[in-house]
């Protein structure tokens, strides 16, 4: 392996740890708050 | 537009797309990943470092044209005061804070092995870097916005100017390899042609679009669970008052 993978294999890297962390934020985030409106229409009177 | 004005019409069609978007974004972008590192030929001057060409491209994308969605969503804002132009404008800030920063990261990856340097305070590049600042400010605009009792998941016209006024960088960042003299290569892909060789170009296509349907994802999930969020917080003032009568 030449010098120069090492540069492409940390851009792919921390493009997916970067992309990654985003999107599993976001999902967590979505998935949340959807299941916390859902309970409070539940526990409707 | 104005027919998804209603966030209940938006959650319909937000709910079975975000899916797709996710699940078809993965696929081409691990699909044009795999071709780009293993299918296509070093190319002849820059050797292997031309495959970082496939995330760095996207990402530049990315940083600028979620920067013109989130002006026009500013715009929408500002002018219609559509409810949910300021919860997407707000949903896009993230996301495109993201590419905009992977864009200098993977850029800088490249520019060392070779230009030599992992910086240069040329037009692209301090462009680019001032595009990262402003969504850095929009997001604290923002947030700042959420504490002063904002309903809704919306952002002040303070921020949707903002977002107009910071919209004047992106013509800038695209001109900028023609107007000062830079490292950065001139434009590659025009609308009359690409100067990149077909055997290198063709993975871009599928990483373009591939990170571009990741980032609708995105978007979709920021902005429903900003709704949900909204949902709750009515309800809760609801019963509040309920027990206040």
């Amino acid at each position: 392996m030449t010098d120069q993978w090492h540069f492409v294999i940390a851009a792919y890297a921390l493009t997916v740890l970067l992309t990654g962390a985003v999107l599993w934020g976001s999902w967590r985030a979505m998935t949340r708050a959807e299941q916390g409106a859902a309970a409070v229409q539940r526990d409707r009177p | 537009m104005h027919a998804y004005a209603n966030p209940a019409r938006f959650l319909s069609l937000a709910r079975p797309l975000t899916g797709w978007l996710l699940w078809a974004g993965l696929a081409l972008v691990l699909f044009g990943a795999w071709a780009g590192l293993t299918q296509t030929p070093a190319d002849y001057l820059q050797g292997e470092t031309v495959r970082i060409l496939y995330i760095h491209v996207p990402a530049a994308w990315l940083g600028m044209g979620g920067w013109t969605a989130l002006a026009i969503a500013g715009l929408v804002q500002l002018v219609w005061r559509h409810p949910l132009a300021g919860i997407a404008a707000r949903a896009i800030a993230v996301p495109g804070m993201l590419f905009t920063a992977l864009c200098l990261a993977t850029g800088s990856i490249w520019g060392k092995p070779t230009w030599g340097t992992w910086w240069e305070w040329d037009g692209r590049m301090t462009s680019m870097l001032v595009l990262l600042f402003l969504y850095a400010g929009f997001i604290a605009l923002a947030n700042s916005d959420a504490g002063d009792g904002r309903d809704g998941g919306s952002i002040s016209r303070g921020a949707a100017i903002y977002a107009l006024v910071g919209a004047i960088n992106i013509p800038i960042i695209n001109r900028s390899v023609v107007w000062w003299n830079s490292l950065h290569q001139g434009p590659s892909i025009t609308v009359r042609g690409s100067s990149i060789d077909g055997t290198i170009l063709w993975p871009l296509g599928f990483t373009v679009i591939g990170f571009s349907l990741l980032f609708g994802a995105i978007i979709l999930m920021r902005m429903r669970a900003q709704i949900a969020e909204n949902r709750v917080r009515a309800r809760l003032r609801r019963l509040a008052e309920d027990e206040g009568a």
